[in-house]
């Protein structure tokens, strides 16, 4: 269970080129941080070092006690460019993996069907998907299974006027419950939240 | 369900789909089976004495075809990133990925052996034998193939460098095989080249999901 995130002097480098360094931060239960800077400073790199999929150059990241292999397996989500959705399957099928893989039940992953309007998409291959409906598809798997802390990479750049404020409601639902969120964004996200920039 | 059974059912499901999944790797066997004689001649006896060893090397070959997707997919659409997400070790999703492999494309090639086998020549009372040491040397091929393709994530014309890496970790497979067909043809004690490479694919399951897994974690990093 992930209590808090924390970053303690995090340096990250990717192609032998230095993002950042010393990078600290918090986020405590009830709080979204939008993590902002200029393209190719970082965001992504950090959202997958805080997801274990990204080596630290130097510095720490903890989950507030949680053992950190624990904490990622069990304790959050990630939502990055690449969606891992399979053109070929039905977005139902690949709904109904993705929930149960990060722990869900049928009756979540209905609901998050239900609750960003996939239900009668549902048994569309994920190619026939337009790019927002392919989005939300990704976002429905954040909903339908509970874990505390969401990284979402610009998660609502392909979505419509009408879906960025609904999913934007369903974030700060989230954060209401006591959730977590830190999101890369170009644009304010749409609830409160303090902005962790990464400077260029 | 467990999550790893429906991550198998998944990998089964989406190997099927895959260009023609296991059709491909069976037409492409079987394409190399009809090629034979026309390079080597027609003449029975000469094909009856290469037929088994042939099949053994077409299977090696064909096994080859879909290791190439084996993760190369899930690496560059984001779903190896999400697999690991989970509570599931690396090792074990590596495990059933290859095991995924192995009944889709394993298991329908060594169907296909057999008849590919007798087709040149090779007398029908080795069947049991080639579709045993096929299922057994096809595990071998899927999970130390599945070094190969992990080695090669990200790489360009990554097909290519997983063939070169996995040919060699084919070769114990191929001659503990190839010598169980052999000695059986020749009427001689068969049990040993067939424990071999039966322990080498143990091995290979044993340990190439570690390196798989360590691989993937390096490919992602």
């Amino acid at each position: 269970m992930i209590t808090a995130l924390e970053l303690r002097d995090v340096a990250v480098r990717r192609g032998g080129r230095l993002l950042f360094e010393g990078l600290r931060a918090t986020l405590s239960p009830g709080e979204a941080r939008a993590l902002t800077g200029a393209n190719g400073s970082g965001k992504t790199s950090l959202l997958r070092a805080v997801a274990g999929l990204v080596r630290l150059d130097a510095g720490e990241i903890s989950f507030g006690g949680a053992e950190p292999s624990e904490a990622r397996g069990a304790g959050l989500h990630l939502v990055g460019h690449q969606d891992g959705l399979k053109p070929a399957r039905t977005a139902a099928e690949e709904l109904a993996f993705w929930s149960h893989w990060t722990g869900g039940t049928p009756e979540s992953a209905a609901a998050a069907a239900e609750a960003l309007e996939l239900t009668p998409l549902l048994e569309l291959e994920v190619r026939r998907l337009s790019a927002g409906q392919r989005r939300r598809l990704a976002l429905s798997r954040v909903l339908a299974s509970p874990r505390t802390l969401w990284l979402l990479d610009e998660p609502l750049s392909p979505l419509d006027a009408r879906w960025r404020q609904r999913f934007g409601e369903m974030m700060a639902a989230h954060v209401a419950r006591g959730g977590m969120i830190l999101a890369a964004v170009h644009d304010p996200l749409p609830l409160p939240a303090r902005t962790l920039e990464i400077a260029a | 369900m467990s999550r790893l059974s429906t991550l198998l059912s998944r990998e089964v499901a989406l190997a099927w789909g895959r260009g023609g999944g296991p059709l491909v790797a069976v037409g492409f066997y079987g394409g190399v089976a009809t090629l034979v004689p026309l390079a080597i001649g027609p003449e029975p006896e000469r094909l009856a004495a290469v037929a088994p060893g042939l099949a053994w090397v077409a299977l090696a070959l064909a096994s080859l075809l879909s290791l190439e997707r084996l993760l190369e997919r899930d690496y560059e659409d984001g779903a190896l990133d999400l697999l690991t997400l989970s509570p599931t070790p690396l090792e074990l999703i590596c495990a059933v990925k290859c095991f995924g492999q192995w009944l889709a494309t394993g298991a329908p090639l060594a169907l296909a052996a057999p008849v590919a086998a007798i087709a040149l020549g090779a007398s029908p009372t080795m069947a049991p034998l080639i579709f045993a040491c096929a299922l057994a040397g096809g595990l071998a091929f899927a999970f130390m193939g599945g070094i190969g393709a992990a080695l090669s994530l990200g790489a360009r014309r990554g097909g290519l460098l997983t063939a070169v890496i996995v040919l060699p970790l084919f070769v114990p497979p191929v001659i503990f095989g190839g010598g169980a067909l052999d000695a059986y043809a020749a009427g001689l004690p068969w049990e040993a080249g067939f424990a071999l490479m039966a322990a080498y694919a143990l091995a290979a399951i044993a340990l190439g999901p570690i390196a798989m897994a360590a691989a993937c974690r390096n490919a992602l990093s």
